[in-house]
């Protein structure tokens, strides 16, 4: 059993007590404890189950790659599913719930895919659930739905802030181990900007819990001292709680800090991103431990080496007291040495290798550990938890039992790989070191920047270097490369670590170890892939690494393959004969770890999710029963309801009422540009279809805007304010991409014209003031002649109307007598309010963005967006009249002359009139006779908008028809969803007052 | 105008806007300096602010001047320029009541900007105007005395600054820039 041992741990506080519960049962742990060690010191080994087979899982590994000790965390609003217990520190009163079991962990239904596990093989999906047919959508793709995901999806909306931080730096060093440390004095004394993140709470990495000596002191005092030191300097920031999560092009780095005194619920950030400029980046993140390849490695008890150091060390847990170790190189032998001063037994030390000499092995000899070397695990025998090894001669098949041991651990360790995720985000490449198993950085071919200058390095472990000399030497040499820096700033600290002999490559444990035995070798913990499955993969013809990923699912689960990668790639490569660099790696992808969505979002969430926009009037809307509609990051009125009413009932009183007396209408969102300049009357003219230059100051002409693909982009009226100057109102939508549209042609196109442009749609607010009684209401305000004759139709004059400095334009989107009354936008709200005052004895009242919709569709207008979607040309729309035919260019011109524009087949806009009266369904097509290459019905048309006219009390809509203008009267049919058509009459667009005699009324 | 947040550490207070001029002109052409010389403005170096007879001047494209006086001034002066400079090619637009203005003061200052803006905040010296975004708006801000922020962004988004800006200093205590 794991048990909290009496003395030790260098992290945790004995006198600080944490409650916690595990699956609802009372647990204790220790201040300084995380998740993982405190499960241990309460003996629960066994802490989930993976997820093809639900086989118990304990706790692997002590850091970032533990693949199989995830939980659920928190509850409510809370909860988070898939956090990894080896890495999240204990709180008091934390609830911890396992994963992916029922009903409970410890008898799990789903465990029976074990007894099946011979048909659930690598590409089980993709062989199983193809036939019949249709039973993929109503059998298998529910079931398969069912049993996805290891964890729970949270239910509730997170209940915690998160925050982003953008930092800047010279280098950013990521990993607070010694390199990092010793990287961050070379560059400190430099007078480099430093940034130093660490992932943990604590300083040093692996050097104290391996026991290395420094400058003749022991780690600790060193790390102490270095971090003293680092602190006393103002131009390096140390970060604890902090991980590097990825690298992207021009030194962009995106860190997640944890910080770890946060309170669930506090108004605190629970994560901060980090986004961080670096101009050089140094990864100093350390090594991560391989498991070994044996016939029952994923059973709970089974650790990494390293892990179980980390345990007793760090604290003061052992996985049991008597631990097998099986090893094929001198590094697990400090996990012996480390038992052993702790008072643990440790049976025997299974060395592949078929010779152990070295200074390191001597150590662990001299303290009478047996040593059987050439000799492998052929099996661990247990369920929940190990209860012993069967031992073989490692060149056998493993049927040859030599001796079985009981114990309570195995403590495995299959060699160490540099954690180059972070180095090859952003393309460093990897070599691999045949002599030491491993792949490592190329120095030949680090990631580069846009000067082509490598902006990202490794040292130390990460570097493959795993002697603590060669480490701290190691460090110092990469912050002179990555800040160009003529001599080393300072002379690296010494270490003298005892020495070790080589590794033995060995992916499958025994070497020939038959079928029975390869099917009980995990590679992939947590998703259940193991060594008989790469296999399998190969002899069906996988030869990609990256394919055999994907068809096994090896490193696909959420620890990314931090154990299975390598292992898995070894395996590839003996059963396809090739040596592992030609098989090669994966490909490494941020984040490193998972981060937390909420991170990600940062601020944006709720109603900081989107900015709004408000108009200077939104106020009065918002208390005047605004029905809300979005348009681009503005809210309109869609309409404005009052008690009693519905939607479309507030909507036709609104447009009867406009059309009957008077009606208002919050135009401010209309985009303003100002476009000034000798060139300007030349500029507009490119920009639009129609003539703008001859336009007469104190005249507006409307205008169409398309793209140089010819089609129609937007709309709006222009203004001629003198000789130099056009004001160009566009869409709501359309303000920041057309005055974006100008600048690009004024920038790239026609530098050398002399036109200055200004989008000043903020500045002002605009209200329409619409129907017969829309000049009486300006008469009433005061102070302008707004008569015909001083303010005829399309034209503007400036003036002061009840005391405000205002601009009036003559013009109407809906037919009726109109003008819009443009004020600066801190007069806005004033003039509306007594514009809403003086409208009550005229019969006024606001109206929304829908009545606008309607009017304007009564009036046969088209509306950007509704009768256009980047397919239309204005000759579709019977626009003609708007294109300028004396013009030798505009934007647009040329590709209006292709074929496909000039096809007489195109779809034209009619007005459509249903004989029924029902109103067409948005979108609706027109069927046409026979079918199509596809066996489609064909089409001749489509519905662009269809409303119920209050003024006219019947359907009309708008659409585009195959030669439609042609076939006026003629009825065709429009099909519905539910396979009905509807009878509908073409008849011309403008539904209401075609002679325009309302305009002056 | 109140505080809309104030902690030890940062205060965020709406401020009027005051009175802006918005200045399109080549600023390299010598005549066209000479005129805003007349004027009472400066013409200041490429991201720079810098003070003038009428208050301040903002550079905020190769083209393009904002120049920040009293609101009572920008009429008079708006006027004053257009016609100083109407035998040129320039553009003088009074744009009072474009921005909303925000300061955001105190020790957490560059903290709370730092988390909604992409700048190196811990190098932003007097005299920077940074044009930038504020999360997801644009907005511009420099400091006078190295410690105070002034904001502007586009009025219709204020709401959504003011919300960003006082969530973003409410905790500024141990954040520390690099």
């Amino acid at each position: 059993m794991s048990t909290r041992l009496a003395t030790g741990g260098r992290l945790i506080d004995c006198t600080h007590t944490t409650r916690f519960t595990f699956n609802g049962h009372a647990m204790t742990g220790l201040a300084g404890d995380t998740l993982a060690s405190a499960l241990l010191a309460n003996d629960q080994m066994l802490v989930g189950r993976s997820f093809k087979y639900h086989r118990p899982r304990g706790i692997v590994a002590s850091g970032p790659e533990e693949p199989n000790a995830l939980v659920g965390l928190g509850k409510g609003r809370f909860f988070e599913p898939n956090q990894r217990t080896t890495t999240t520190p204990l709180r008091d009163g934390a609830s911890l719930t396992s994963q992916n079991h029922w009903p409970s962990l410890e008898a799990d239904i789903g465990a029976l895919n074990q007894i099946l596990a011979p048909g659930l093989t690598a590409g089980f999906y993709y062989k199983t659930f193809m036939h019949p047919r249709p039973f993929w959508k109503h059998v298998f793709e529910p079931f398969i739905r069912q049993s996805a995901g290891l964890g729970k999806a949270p239910t509730e909306k997170d209940g915690d802030v998160y925050e982003h931080l953008y930092a800047h730096c010279d280098l950013l060093i990521v990993g607070g181990g010694v390199a990092g440390l010793q990287a961050a004095l070379a560059a400190g004394t430099s007078g480099a900007r430093v940034l130093l993140v660490e992932q943990t709470g604590h300083w040093g990495g692996r050097a104290p819990v391996d026991g290395a000596q420094i400058d003749g002191q022991p780690a600790d005092d060193w790390v102490a001292a270095a971090v003293a030191d680092l602190e006393a300097l103002p131009n390096v920031t140390l970060k604890r709680h902090t991980q590097g999560s990825g690298v992207y092009d021009h030194g962009y780095v995106l860190a997640t800090e944890l910080p770890p005194d946060h309170v669930p619920g506090s108004d605190t950030a629970r994560a901060r991103l980090w986004k961080i400029r670096a101009k050089q980046v140094l990864v100093a993140t350390g090594a991560i431990e391989r498991p070994l390849s044996f016939a029952g490695n994923d059973i709970p008890g089974v650790m990494l080496a390293g892990a179980v150091r980390d345990y007793v060390v760090n604290w003061a847990i052992s996985p049991g007291a008597r631990t097998v170790i099986v090893t094929n190189n001198d590094d697990a032998y400090r996990t012996a040495l480390t038992l052993l001063d702790a008072g643990q037994e440790v049976p025997v030390i299974v060395d592949a290798r078929e010779a152990a000499q070295s200074a390191l092995i001597d150590q662990a000899r001299v303290r009478g550990v047996r040593i059987l070397t050439g000799t492998a695990i052929a099996k661990v025998k247990g369920g929940k938890r190990v209860t012993g090894v069967a031992l073989c001669a490692m060149n056998t098949g493993g049927s040859a039992v030599t001796e079985i041991i009981d114990c309570e651990a195995v403590a495995m360790s299959g060699g160490w790989s540099p954690a180059v995720h972070l180095f090859s985000h952003c393309g460093g490449k990897l070599y691999w070191d045949d002599a030491r198993a491993m792949f490592r950085p190329d120095p030949a071919r680090l990631p580069t920047g846009h000067d082509g200058q490598p902006f990202v390095r490794t040292a130390g472990a990460a570097n493959g270097h795993f002697d603590t000399g060669a480490i701290l030497h190691d460090a110092v040499a990469a912050t002179q490369a990555a800040l160009k820096l003529d001599r080393a700033p300072i002379a690296p600290s010494q270490a003298q670590d005892p020495a070790e002999g080589p590794i033995a490559p060995i992916w499958v444990m025994p070497a020939q170890a038959r079928y029975e035995l390869r099917s009980k070798m995990w590679l992939d913990f947590q998703n259940d892939v193991k060594v008989s499955d790469v296999q399998l993969a190969a002899r069906e013809g996988y030869e990609s690494v990256e394919h055999t990923k994907r068809y096994t699912t090896l490193g696909m689960a959420t620890d990314q393959g931090k154990l299975s990668n390598i292992n898995g790639l070894a395996v590839l490569s003996e059963a396809l004969d090739k040596p592992i660099p030609e098989v090669g790696t994966t490909t490494f992808r941020p984040p490193y770890t998972p981060v937390p969505m909420g991170a990600i979002a940062g601020e944006a969430r709720d109603a900081a999710f989107q900015p709004l926009r408000r108009t200077p009037m939104h106020e009065w809307h918002a208390t005047h029963g605004a029905h809300w509609e979005p348009v681009g990051h503005w809210r309109r009125p869609y309409c404005y309801l009052r008690a009693g009413e519905s939607i479309d009932e507030a909507v036709h009183r609104e447009v009867k009422n406009t059309r009957q007396a008077l009606g208002f209408l919050d135009a401010s969102t209309l985009g303003k540009i100002i476009v000034k300049g000798p060139d300007a009357g030349r500029f507009l003219d490119m920009l639009y279809t129609n003539m703008m230059s001859s336009l007469k100051p104190g005249k507006c002409r409307y205008g169409l805007m398309c793209t140089e693909n010819g089609f129609l982009t937007d709309d709006g009226v222009v203004a001629r304010i003198d000789d130099d100057t056009f004001l160009c109102h566009t869409t709501t939508g359309g303000a920041d991409r057309i005055h974006a549209h100008m600048e690009d042609w004024l920038q790239c196109e026609w530098w050398d014209w002399k036109v200055y442009t200004a989008n000043v749609t903020e500045q002002y607010a605009q209200i329409a003031v619409v129907g017969p009684n829309a000049r009486k209401l300006l008469d009433k305000l005061g102070g302008m002649d707004v008569s015909n004759a001083a303010l005829p139709f399309m034209g503007w004059i400036d003036g002061t109307l009840g005391g405000f400095p205002v601009r009036v334009y003559r013009i109407s989107f809906s037919g009726e007598l109109s003008f819009e009354v443009r004020v600066v936008a801190g007069q806005g709200r004033a003039l509306w309010d007594r514009m809403m005052e003086l409208g009550l004895h005229l019969g006024g009242m606001p109206y929304g963005t829908e009545a606008l919709h309607i009017m304007r569709a009564e009036k046969g207008f088209i509306m950007i967006g509704d009768e256009t979607d980047g397919t239309v040309i204005p000759q579709d729309l019977g626009l003609g009249w708007a294109i300028s035919k004396k013009k030798t260019d505009y934007l647009g011109k040329r590709a209006q002359q292709r074929a496909h524009m000039v096809d007489p087949n195109r779809w034209q806009l009619v007005g459509l009139e249903t004989l029924d009266g029902t109103v067409l369904p948005d979108g609706a097509y027109a069927v046409g006779t026979g079918d199509n290459a596809h066996g489609q019905r064909k089409t001749i048309g489509r519905v662009t908008s269809t409303y119920m006219s209050p003024t006219l009390g019947r359907s009309i809509a708008m659409g585009l028809v195959e030669h439609g203008p042609d076939r006026m009267g003629e009825v065709i049919q429009f099909a519905t969803t539910s396979g009905m058509t509807i009878d509908t009459r073409i008849v011309s667009p403008v539904f209401f007052d075609p002679e325009g005699e309302k305009l002056n009324a | 105008m109140p505080d809309l947040l104030e902690t030890p550490e940062t205060t965020v207070t709406d401020l009027p806007p005051g009175g802006m001029i918005l200045l399109r002109g080549s600023l390299a052409d010598a005549a066209f300096a000479e005129v805003l010389t007349g004027c009472g403005i400066s013409v200041p170096g490429t991201r720079q602010i810098v003070p003038c007879t009428v208050g301040q001047v903002g550079w905020m494209s190769p083209d393009e001047l904002l120049v920040f006086c009293e609101a009572t001034a920008s009429a008079d002066l708006a006027l004053r320029l257009d016609a100083a400079l109407s035998g040129q090619h320039a553009l003088v637009l009074r744009v009072d009541d474009m921005r909303a203005r925000f300061r955001i003061a105190g020790p957490g200052a560059r903290v709370a900007l730092a988390k909604l803006c992409p700048v190196d905040m811990a190098r932003i010296a007097p005299a920077e105007l940074r044009r930038t975004r504020l999360a997801q708006i644009p907005a511009a801000f420099w400091t006078e005395n190295g410690a105070d922020f002034d904001l502007v962004c586009f009025r219709s988004v204020a709401g959504y600054a003011r919300n960003v800006l006082t969530r973003a200093a409410r905790h500024t205590q141990g954040i520390v820039l690099p």
